[in-house]
């Protein structure tokens, strides 16, 4: 028991670094992967869990997977239900229909599950207890390993919610295995976007490094989502990748980021072969080893040096 | 015609597309109005530029509790599948950023102790853009969800010509609140291991749905040709394959309409704009499916 508390006592704090972008398709997932590469001793988590990418460039192998219950569901039992319609009247989400028998002389009421929120009211008021309301799979999530280390990720079920619920999920048994493996790092593939998922994944976080691209749209999202971040007192630095693409943008969105008071990480430049590494399933550091690798290495020592400092 | 534009994969060019088939299809005289659903990150007001001529807050409901009434019994937080309202000893504590608006407490409380308000988590704007019927919606920072304001945006989809819905990215609830009755579900995706991973994550989304849906493919020379391959297996109608052109990725980072400025590309969205019309999509969804590959 002593030992054990001994062990506990040297864990050291698992510095999380999340990646997200607000505007999605800025190459977030991309320069994720190529950190993994290149970040040592870390642990990896895709938290972008309704439209996941991050395993199609580290191949993971899958050694355990769970069953993800974020909420219940409510079911009608058509043989005790009377029709009273008191579960219509009460439901906020219009997720109570009622459909007809074949031959057209029966109706019947059922719960729409994609318009069912889960939140039971049908269920607890229902006169005849017609209702059942029981805990529902709404995805999977995956410990594997990587050729860069551990990997935990998920999917959510098609037309699934509680998104935020299964980011929470995926974040908390990857800090766990951090530290169970004694691992510095957890790094995190966020959502694009402010709601849920995103604000599930970087709260509590080190470090946030936001991947923008130099448009009119990268820099309008990369103001709300630093916002974001702002409001949660998120230590956070910000990378312009293809910035090539416009450089006079890309001057203008440095500006903005110097006098938000956020660090700036960096440039990284366009090239093509980040879709041929993509097709190749590698990252673009393996795959071009200089160019716009060099970019990547750069903006990694940069955020590395501002997660020691913190 | 209500079309919701999609993708799965955020970047692929949703607004793009979306903002330009409104710009062409008032060209052409249709009338036109764009929803632009991606409460958390609108941009669509970036290119078509609205005159803004009516904005209201929108709020959603959350429980109030009169410490007065209180007696304490606990059922309100029992019926909370959130923890949005939770008894602490003699105490009742609300969480309104986690409360769904189900109403369930409201109705659970013996003492009629609960009363429901209303609190502001965004705005709608409308306006026009020419002749095109302008609206968006803006998330405000720190809310977890916007299905309530999207919901409410959608009141603002006209039924009459064309009704253009930019959807957000992903495939989870915000995106299924903006598609939720539509004629058409148009995915736009790139060809690309990620873009066609969460192209096919999008179809079974919007199959679950029930919905017709048909495909665009941006940058369509880029990466690799299983896109197209996959599409055929699965009997999804190609409208429009998009070439990569750099001239568009320019106007697009100025926020400027690519149509107004590049003639091959404007060729594309008049050809996915006469397609959209090829096909009765509401009343015959099988059309959506293998018509005119």
């Amino acid at each position: 028991m002593s030992d054990l508390i001994a062990i506990r006592k040297n864990i050291p704090h698992v510095k999380e670094i999340v990646v997200i972008s607000g505007k999605g398709g800025t190459g977030k997932t991309s320069l994720v992967a190529s950190f993994a590469a290149l970040a040592r001793n870390s642990v990896l988590a895709d938290c972008d869990v309704d439209a996941s990418d991050l395993h199609l460039l580290l191949e993971p192998r899958v050694i355990r997977r769970e069953a993800f219950t974020g909420g219940s569901r409510a079911q009608i039992e058509t043989e005790k239900c009377l029709m009273c319609g008191e579960c219509q009247r009460l439901c906020r989400f219009d997720a109570i229909k009622s459909a007809s028998s074949d031959d057209g002389r029966q109706n019947t009421l059922h719960v729409d599950p994609i318009a069912c929120e889960g939140c039971g009211v049908c269920a607890w008021f229902c006169p005849e207890k017609a209702i059942t309301f029981l805990p529902a799979v709404n995805g999977e999530w995956f410990i594997s390993e990587t050729r860069f280390g551990p990997m935990v990720h998920a999917k959510l079920g098609i037309a699934e919610e509680n998104s935020g619920k299964l980011v929470s999920m995926v974040r908390s048994n990857a800090k766990r295995i951090a530290e169970e493996r004694n691992c510095e790092r957890l790094l995190i593939d966020g959502s694009p976007g402010i709601g849920c998922p995103v604000i599930a994944s970087v709260t509590g976080a080190d470090l946030v490094l936001i991947v923008t691209e130099p448009t009119l749209s990268g820099l309008h999202d990369l103001q709300r989502v630093s916002d974001l971040t702002s409001h949660f007192g998120i230590p956070t630095m910000v990378c312009v990748n293809k910035w090539d693409l416009n450089a006079a943008m890309s001057r203008d969105i440095e500006v903005t980021i110097r006098n938000r008071g956020l660090d700036f990480a960096g440039t990284v430049r366009y090239d093509r072969a980040v879709t041929e590494a993509q097709v190749e399933r590698k990252t673009i550091v393996e795959y071009r080893p200089d160019g716009i690798a060099t970019d990547i290495r750069n903006v990694w020592a940069q955020v590395e040096d501002k997660v020691k400092r913190n | 015609m209500k079309v919701a534009i999609a993708s799965g994969k955020g970047g692929t060019g949703k607004t793009t597309v979306a903002t330009n088939l409104a710009w062409v299809a008032a060209q052409s005289g249709c009338t036109v109005s764009y929803v632009d659903c991606d409460v958390e990150e609108p941009n669509g007001h970036l290119f078509l530029k609205p005159q803004v001529i009516s904005a209201r807050s929108i709020g959603r409901l959350h429980p109030q509790v009169d410490a007065g009434k209180c007696n304490q019994c606990g059922l309100c937080g029992d019926i909370c599948q959130y923890s949005a309202i939770v008894c602490v000893g003699k105490k009742v504590l609300v969480y309104p950023e986690l409360c769904h608006s189900c109403g369930g407490c409201t109705l659970v409380c013996p003492a009629g102790a609960i009363t429901e308000i209303s609190r502001v988590i965004g705005k709608l704007e409308t306006g026009l853009a020419g002749p095109i019927h302008f609206a968006h919606g803006v998330l405000n920072i720190g809310e977890a969800m916007c299905t309530p304001l999207i919901h409410q945006l959608k009141t603002e989809v006209a039924s009459e010509g064309l009704s253009i819905i930019d959807s957000p990215p992903g495939t989870s609830c915000p995106v299924i609140e903006s598609v939720r009755d539509t004629d058409l579900v148009l995915l736009v995706t790139e060809p690309t291991p990620f873009g066609l991973n969460d192209l096919k994550l999008a179809v079974e989304m919007v199959r679950a749905l029930k919905l017709p849906l048909a495909v665009v493919i941006n940058r369509a020379d880029i990466g690799d040709t299983e896109t197209k391959e996959y599409c055929r297996n699965e009997g999804v109608s190609i409208l429009v394959e998009i070439p990569d052109n750099r001239r568009v990725a320019e106007a697009y980072s100025g926020g400027v309409l690519a149509s107004e400025s590049v003639p091959e590309f404007r060729r594309s969205i008049e050809a996915l704009y006469a397609r959209l019309f090829e096909s009765n999509w509401k009343t015959s969804p099988t059309l959506a499916h293998g018509a005119a590959q």
